[in-house]
């Protein structure tokens, strides 16, 4: 089932959701990058190919609260604040950020369950959108991601005078009742005529993407090769210029490492767990030193863990997703193209 | 909401012995006085302290001990001088068990067993040495090799006199870095030491010390005749989940924490050389 809503009832749309629940969308901030914000009347969707900061940020926030203690004495008291979420909707999430919550799934939803995730993405509601104007970074064909078919709860075309939805779970079709119940003029039954112009659209899109300079990249599954690649001599020429600043991290999508620390506040003390990078040189310092001794070793292990050992564990399911936001933030233009390419080079 | 595999459990230290220097073993029982959970020898457990940090340590005691757990843990860093300084009666956050353990009851049942430790390696195989003689009848013969630089750094020294040297069908051969006054047993490392005693390949060996004492250790082993799948070892590394998903403590796609820390040397030798 696919509906339609004219492109100037939009914000009509938006506001229906919001009505529903929590909604957050693209908009553009004051430095013109978009971003995720919550939805207030007048919010304008952004016409940006994608956000700054990816969308894993709402199932693992940057920085998660866990648990608080109180220590009195020899006495520990265990403070066990966790919430269930409420309902909310992400709305304009692109082809990429969609298949990055499938490999955050795998991490997060594995047992033992982390709790603080899997009740965010139980009350979430998935609307992605296909880009319109995919971009010289984007790369997500190379992972099998078509970007005209963004996938999610529901899935969402924008073209000029027209927003189709497709709802494609449980979730998203109870979310398009619930719109339709609330108000029986809000979305139009897309009928053959209409399926063929998204049909349309998304072939528009396609051209696009082959045009794209990355289009050809193959990801190759390395998985037989792990020794090879991890002894292979290019690593050193490739990470002779990385800084260790972890953007590449930070922006990643599916880049889950976390930290876990705690910060005393007199009262009581926050155990809290923040987003951390394997970039970093104090990520695996023990008492005894750290096995990896250089910038070198960090970056292999980022780069071998999206191609190679989450592939190995996860049924060949690479850890990226083709976003291209660490091709655009990386200060010295290193990025995982140059580190594909480079490996391929390896085996010819 | 379910349990939170992350939201530690309270435990209480009801006793603390001073082993050498700088090791001391804490027994931890739960606030109800019983035991906090079984686990298999060389299983790790988190412990922490609110405010001053949270790190894993193998479980020293023998899963056959049912009244409670004893970490045996060495002087090393702010939360294990914190440690250090507590008082019997001090609650302490505890979460676990965490990793795979020995295989006890597969690849070691019925095998004679080879065990060499180093300093505070031998931790997490006092555990396991332990679970051995309770069950004595499903092992062959245990030897184990220990060295630690000094007399005093011998860990658990009374007990190994009391209980393991003399054991029947059970040899305890200890070294010392170097000659000592009060000490006349054995001077040398333990590398050496292994090669001078020159043990039958029939046996299974488990290694666990500083990874230089393990580097040469094994390379003996090997010239001795031992395969790879006949030695195991336990890891150590970096870690703040326990369960596989902080992403701290892989070698290649395996989790020391979740896949480990027990690995035989022929598992290694399929992972890049990274721990």
């Amino acid at each position: 089932m696919m509906y339609q809503i004219p492109m100037e009832s939009l914000d009509r749309l938006l506001a229906a959701i919001a009505a529903q629940q929590k909604l957050y969308l693209p908009t553009d901030n004051t430095a013109g990058e978009a971003v995720y914000t919550e939805w207030t009347q007048g919010a304008a969707l952004s016409k940006k190919l994608n956000t700054l900061r990816s969308a894993k940020d709402f199932f693992f926030p940057q920085i998660q609260n866990m648990a608080k203690f109180r220590r009195e004495g020899k006495k520990i008291e265990v403070i066990d604040d966790r919430a269930e979420a409420d309902d909310f909707c992400i709305f304009g999430v692109r082809a990429c950020d969609v298949r990055s919550f499938d490999v955050l799934d795998n991490v997060f939803l594995a047992d033992p369950v982390d709790t603080w995730y899997e009740t965010r993405r139980k009350h979430a509601t998935v609307i992605s959108l296909a880009c319109t104007r995919p971009g010289e970074t984007c790369f997500c064909h190379t992972f099998g991601i078509d970007a005209a078919k963004a996938g999610g709860d529901i899935q969402c075309w924008e073209t000029k005078d027209t927003f189709y939805l497709e709802p494609l779970t449980e979730k998203g079709q109870a979310l398009a009742d619930a719109l339709i119940a609330a108000d029986g003029e809000l979305l139009t039954q897309c009928g053959a005529d209409q399926e063929a112009l998204v049909e349309k659209e998304t072939e528009r899109i396609h051209k696009i993407l082959e045009k794209l300079p990355l289009y050809d990249l193959k990801a190759e599954d390395n998985r037989e090769r792990e020794l090879e690649l991890f002894r292979s001599k290019k690593w050193k020429e490739l990470s002779s210029h990385c800084l260790g600043c972890g953007a590449c991290t930070f922006v990643c999508p599916t880049c889950q490492c976390f930290d876990i620390e705690d910060f005393n506040n007199g009262e009581t003390v926050q155990r809290y767990r923040c987003w951390d990078s394997c970039m970093y040189h104090d990520f695996t310092l023990m008492a005894a030193g750290t096995p990896r001794l250089t910038q070198t070793e960090r970056f292999r292990q980022r780069f071998m863990h999206k191609l190679v050992y989450y592939p190995k564990a996860h049924d060949g399911l690479f850890s990226c997703v083709g976003c291209g936001r660490c091709l655009r933030k990386c200060p010295i233009h290193m990025n995982i193209v140059k580190v594909m390419e480079t490996l391929k080079e390896e085996k010819e | 909401m379910e349990k939170e595999a992350l939201i530690p459990r309270i435990g209480v230290v009801t006793d603390i012995r001073r082993d050498t220097p700088d090791v001391k073993t804490f027994r931890v029982v739960g606030t109800d006085g019983n035991k906090l959970f079984t686990h298999i020898p060389g299983q790790c457990a988190m412990l922490s302290i609110p405010g001053v940090g949270e790190a894993m340590f193998s479980i020293t005691s023998s899963p056959t001990l049912e009244e409670y757990m004893e970490f045996s843990i060495k002087k090393c860093g702010c939360l294990t001088a914190w440690l250090h300084q507590m008082e019997v009666g001090q609650e302490v956050l505890v979460r676990g068990p965490y990793g795979n353990g020995f295989p006890v009851e597969g690849a070691f049942r019925g095998k004679d067993l080879l065990f060499i430790a180093g300093g505070i390696g031998l931790a997490p195989l006092h555990s396991v040495i332990n679970y051995c003689l309770a069950h004595r009848e499903n092992y062959g013969h245990i030897d184990v090799v220990y060295g630690s630089r000094s007399m005093d750094d011998l860990v658990d020294l009374e007990e190994i006199k009391r209980d393991w040297i003399g054991a029947p069908d059970m040899d305890v051969y200890l070294t010392i870095d170097r000659e000592q006054e009060g000490w006349d047993g054995h001077v040398g490392f333990v590398p050496t030491y292994v090669q001078e005693l020159g043990f039958s390949t029939d046996k299974t060996a488990v290694l666990c010390g500083p990874p230089i004492m393990i580097h040469f250790t094994l390379e003996g082993l090997k010239k001795l005749g031992f395969a790879d799948n006949q030695v195991f070892t336990t890891l150590e590394m970096r870690m703040k989940c326990g369960i596989g998903k902080c992403g701290r403590c892989n070698v290649g796609d395996k989790f020391v924490c979740k896949d480990g820390p027990v690995f035989s040397f022929d598992q290694l030798g399929e992972l890049p050389d990274e721990y």
